[in-house]
């Protein structure tokens, strides 16, 4: 700050508190309803303190969901953490082997690959819902994991952030593991790896914020309230037509689909900042 | 940029990338070409017979009513969206970026929102402004103002904007504070010595300065409020009342996996992917120019 200037110090933080509040605002009420009782909610204007009945919503949303949708939280939690960390273990994997071959090594048709998988940033799902779908209902992966994850794991930007490290790693690195008669592999795994631990776990906090949060590809893929990721079970609970939606068990459910990616954000925030920053050079 | 140091081995390196380039063929480029063939095709209601027709499907999408105010509505969201989340989140940043004490106490409570997914943002407003339980809504109508989205258009409009702006805060926060903070001390004092006032200050040397990541930010924006916002529209008024909140990348999958038009969706998709081309060349090219800065 170049000036010391009272008035413009107390009003930064104002506006600051103003911003923080308006930012936390929707998310206090949110888990104000998560912890009252529905009658209370219904009963205009809902508390604005949290009510007596925080234990009872929560556990009545783990264990048996809202009454419209069979499906309990625990199952659609279960769904959407293993959506999550199969599309970030799979990105990572994948990403890590074409990077490394396109950096280490020299083969025909190597720009070629490279530009395929470039290629995929400029299909994002939304732009190719039905033949998507199409190709994976042929495939018989509709309501399966493997359905919900493998279509959205490839992924050019972990390919280049990762292929961006690789560069930056000495050749000496390599220099001095072929001399030591390393094969390509025992190199990858040996030194490289351990190397680029930074960087993937950069790419894994992003991508599981990423994987998390994906919505428009399950909603298509699943079918079964065994397989609801806890956003699509959301949705469906919201979807009561006529009847009275259960707000407390559903503003409990909503707290806790924002639970997992908001607790990576704060607790590896020099992590996810990175990561933010870096894959989107 | 190339390696010096390379291994040698003629077909390891299409065993590493196979994992890679068969998803991307399968579930990417495959399905890409498909609608690209299949916007030249009409196909009747059974999928039985299929037509070529060339341009046609585009020609019909191009004179479809419905989808000129899909595209104009997509338009004026998506600015919407840009000039509140980014004019917000620069104001913030200035503010975060003046501020020695409790920087990070701020920093890590404007940034969370970034994990909170489009549809959850949805939730979290629709029940605010719910007609019957809504708490903004009971506000509202203390001074007299009636507030129901599933009815009223503009209502229904306003609410997307915010709840797709609250969510992308955040985002913008956080590269506009990287960029200020990447803006040296030396020039703003100079300005100061100068006689500069904060304002002045501000307009004059931070602003311009920060102009690659406003640039930046703005094809961001865009591209968010165009593909990302999906499950706040799915979720709080799936695109009504009366098509007032039907963007582009809704209507697509409600004409294609809904409706059921084959070729009109595939044209529709055709249209969002040269949108895409365009937004992702022209990331590219800020990103460039923000290296040199």
């Amino acid at each position: 700050m170049v000036e010391r200037n009272p008035a413009l110090t107390i009003l930064t933080h104002t506006v600051l508190i103003i911003g923080v509040i308006i930012v936390l605002f929707p998310i206090y009420i949110i888990f104000v309803a998560s912890a009252n009782p529905l009658a209370e909610i219904l009963d205009a204007p809902m508390p604005i303190l949290p009510g007596k009945q925080i234990l009872e919503n929560y556990y009545h949303a783990i264990i048996r969901g809202a009454k419209t949708l069979g499906a309990p939280v625990s199952l659609m939690l279960m769904n959407s953490t293993i959506m999550a960390l199969g599309i970030v273990i799979g990105k990572i994997t994948i990403s890590l082997l074409a990077a490394f071959a396109i950096v280490y090594f020299r083969f025909p048709l190597r720009q070629v690959c490279f530009w395929a998988i470039f290629i995929t940033l400029m299909l994002p799902v939304e732009v190719r819902i039905l033949p998507t779908y199409q190709v994976v209902a042929s495939l018989g992966m509709i309501d399966t994991y493997a359905g919900l994850i493998l279509p959205i794991i490839a992924s050019a930007t972990a390919t280049f952030l990762l292929r961006q490290f690789f560069m930056s790693v000495p050749d000496e690195m390599a220099e001095a593991a072929k001399i030591d008669g390393a094969t390509p592999m025992r190199f990858f795994l040996s030194i490289l790896l351990p190397m680029s631990r930074t960087s993937v776990a950069a790419l894994f906090v992003i991508l599981f914020i990423f994987g998390w949060n994906q919505y428009l590809w399950p909603l298509l893929v699943t079918t079964s309230e065994r397989y609801y990721t806890l956003l699509i079970g959301i949705n469906r609970m919201l979807a009561v037509g006529d009847q009275q939606a259960e707000w407390h068990i559903i503003m409990a459910s909503t707290m806790l689909a924002m639970l997992p990616p908001v607790l990576v954000v704060v607790f590896m925030q020099q992590l996810f900042i990175k990561g933010m920053t870096e894959s989107e050079k | 940029m190339e390696k010096r140091v390379i291994f040698e081995n003629k077909i390891l390196p299409y065993f590493l990338l196979l994992p890679q380039l068969s998803i991307v063929f399968i579930f990417f480029i495959l399905p890409g070409a498909q609608a690209l063939v299949l916007s030249m095709f009409r196909e009747d209601a059974f999928g039985i017979s299929r037509e070529f027709v060339g341009f046609e499907n585009f020609q019909r999408l191009f004179a479809d009513p419905n989808y000129l105010h899909s595209v104009n509505i997509t338009f004026i969201f998506s600015i919407s969206v840009m000039i509140l989340a980014m004019s917000t989140a620069l104001y913030l940043a200035v503010m975060a970026d003046r501020v020695i004490r409790g920087n990070n106490f701020y920093k890590t409570m404007i940034i969370w929102p970034y994990a909170v997914a489009p549809v959850v943002s949805g939730v979290m407003w629709m029940f605010l402004f719910n007609p019957i339980v809504g708490i903004i809504t009971y506000t509202l109508e203390q001074f007299g103002y009636k507030w129901n989205h599933s009815l009223n258009a503009s209502q229904a409009f306003l609410l997307v904007v915010i709840a797709a702006s609250w969510k992308q805060i955040s985002y913008n926060f956080l590269f506009f504070l990287a960029g200020l903070q990447g803006i040296p001390d030396s020039l703003i004092e100079a300005a100061a010595i100068d006689g500069a006032k904060p304002g002045t200050r501000f307009w004059k040397v931070v602003f311009p300065l920060l102009s690659p990541t406003t640039f930046f930010l703005i094809v961001m924006n865009v591209m968010y409020s165009f593909f990302q916002t999906f499950g706040i529209i799915h979720q709080v008024t799936s695109g009504g009342p009366n098509q007032a909140t039907n963007i582009l990348v809704y209507k697509v999958y409600r004409d294609g996996f809904i409706g059921l038009n084959l070729g009109g969706s595939s044209a529709q998709s055709v249209v969002l992917m040269i949108i895409v081309i365009v937004l992702t060349v022209l990331q590219f090219r800020f990103l460039e120019r923000k290296v040199e800065y």
